[in-house]
């Protein structure tokens, strides 16, 4: 069964978490990946990879630049599902 | 009349590395040295790969220089002639001659011309590519010893605006020497490429692009995001089929010998693979820098010379890099 924004949210959240060390709270639709959240280009590839793993979706390479912000990321995901 | 029979080559059972050697760039060169082309910063070469300062060789110091020192140790360490050297192998991607090869060259400093010598273009995977070709040779008896070398001076092939690839790049030669054995010592290698990513990573044109004056001195390029995907979640699969044909689990690992591309690459290898602690994991790029064919030999060699592994270990090494190809095998560790 398809996830829900949300659903996707809190599971990105805990592989951002665990890549990253931020907070889960902290991961919201509207935080920019680089500007707010300081994640580099490495560490958004990690967490591109676990993404499709977890929720069982194919995120292309030349996809990864548009997604600037973690609802950019959440939005792809559901739709993608 | 009966026909004769022929004869053919008597095989010999298993194959060992006896010996390596080593020979790095002969300037250090650090990571403020090289930021403002590329408007970057200490730390943030740091961060992104791990680099502190990285080895490149001055204009003095050639390719084959490097690559003739590390033989002579090599073969030094193995306790052999030249003489007694069946082929050469040359894993480079940074020879300046399209032809003749640099393994011909190399074989006729060192003391063991008339020996076949050939060059390998399997860039990072190379050396781990040598090595699966020197140890067919030495167990199908075609030659009693192999010398495998993989070396680079990628220095001549950088771009310093260049903020994919060329501020992690450095200059080296690893050489080993591929030699019968009475135990295995060299596992099957899983080995392999995938020209369908042939432009993620290489050179920015073709020779017959500087010739007609449509582009400048080819440079190294790459998609790093590309590579780096590829670089880690594919090569872990590489890693564990590579231990499963050896028979072995990371368990029984002394050390992992990844070809130095990135310390970002290296630790989520490591951490994909969950290496138990007792695994020394090489990260001999925090101060050589990427050396492309030369990584995994100069890294296996710097652990044993610092006696972080011990001789008789098990290790994995695995190359991978433009292609894409990669290689993997378990060694004992000489």
């Amino acid at each position: 069964m398809a996830l829900s924004q949300n659903e996707v949210l809190a599971g990105l959240a805990e592989i951002v978490n665990e890549e990253t060390g931020i907070a889960t709270e902290a991961v919201q639709l509207e935080k920019s990946f680089t500007d707010d959240l300081d994640i580099d280009s490495i560490s958004m590839m990690t967490i591109v990879v676990n993404a499709e793993d977890k929720f069982g979706v194919k995120i292309p390479d030349e996809e990864v630049k548009n997604l600037i912000t973690v609802g950019d990321a959440v939005n792809f995901i559901v739709a993608a599902q | 009349m009966s026909q004769p029979t022929l004869n053919q080559y008597e095989t010999v059972k298993y194959s060992r590395i006896y010996s390596l050697g080593a020979a790095l760039g002969d300037l250090t060169v650090t990571n403020d040295d090289i930021a403002g082309p590329i408007d970057s910063s200490d730390e943030w070469i740091r961060q992104r790969t791990g680099i502190i300062t990285r080895r490149r060789a001055s204009k003095d110091l050639s390719l084959m220089d490097m690559a003739v020192s590390a033989s002579n140790e090599a073969i030094a360490k193995a306790g052999i002639d030249p003489s007694e050297i069946g082929a050469v192998i040359f894993s480079t991607i940074t020879h300046p001659h399209q032809t003749p090869s640099a393994a011909a060259l190399l074989a006729d400093k060192i003391g063991a011309n008339p020996a076949p010598a050939f060059d390998i273009s399997a860039a990072c995977a190379g050396y781990c590519y040598g090595i699966a070709q020197a140890d067919a040779l030495v167990r199908s008896g075609v030659a009693k010893y192999v010398l495998v070398v993989g070396g680079e001076k990628l220095s001549d092939f950088i771009d310093p605006t260049d903020r994919t690839i060329s501020f992690l790049l450095g200059d080296g030669a690893g050489a080993a020497i591929v030699g019968p054995s009475d135990t295995p010592g060299i596992s099957p290698t899983v080995w392999g490429s995938d020209g369908s990513h042939w432009d993620a990573v290489g050179m920015s044109a073709s020779l017959l692009e500087l010739r007609d004056g449509t582009a400048q001195w080819p440079t190294l390029r790459q998609e790093g995001l590309t590579v780096f995907k590829w670089a880690v979640w594919e090569m872990v699969k590489v890693a564990r089929q590579a231990l499963e044909v050896a028979g072995v689990t990371a368990d029984d690992l002394s050390a992992i010998v990844t070809h130095q591309a990135n310390i970002r690459i290296i630790d989520e290898l490591a951490k994909q693979l969950a290496v138990p602690e007792h695994v020394v994991v090489a990260r001999d790029i925090v101060y050589t820098g990427n050396t492309s064919a030369a990584s995994v030999p100069l890294a296996m060699h710097a652990l044993l010379e610092s006696g972080e592994v011990k001789s008789g270990g098990l290790a994995l090494q695995i190359g991978f890099g433009a292609g894409l190809a990669f290689g993997a095998q378990v060694v004992v560790l000489p």
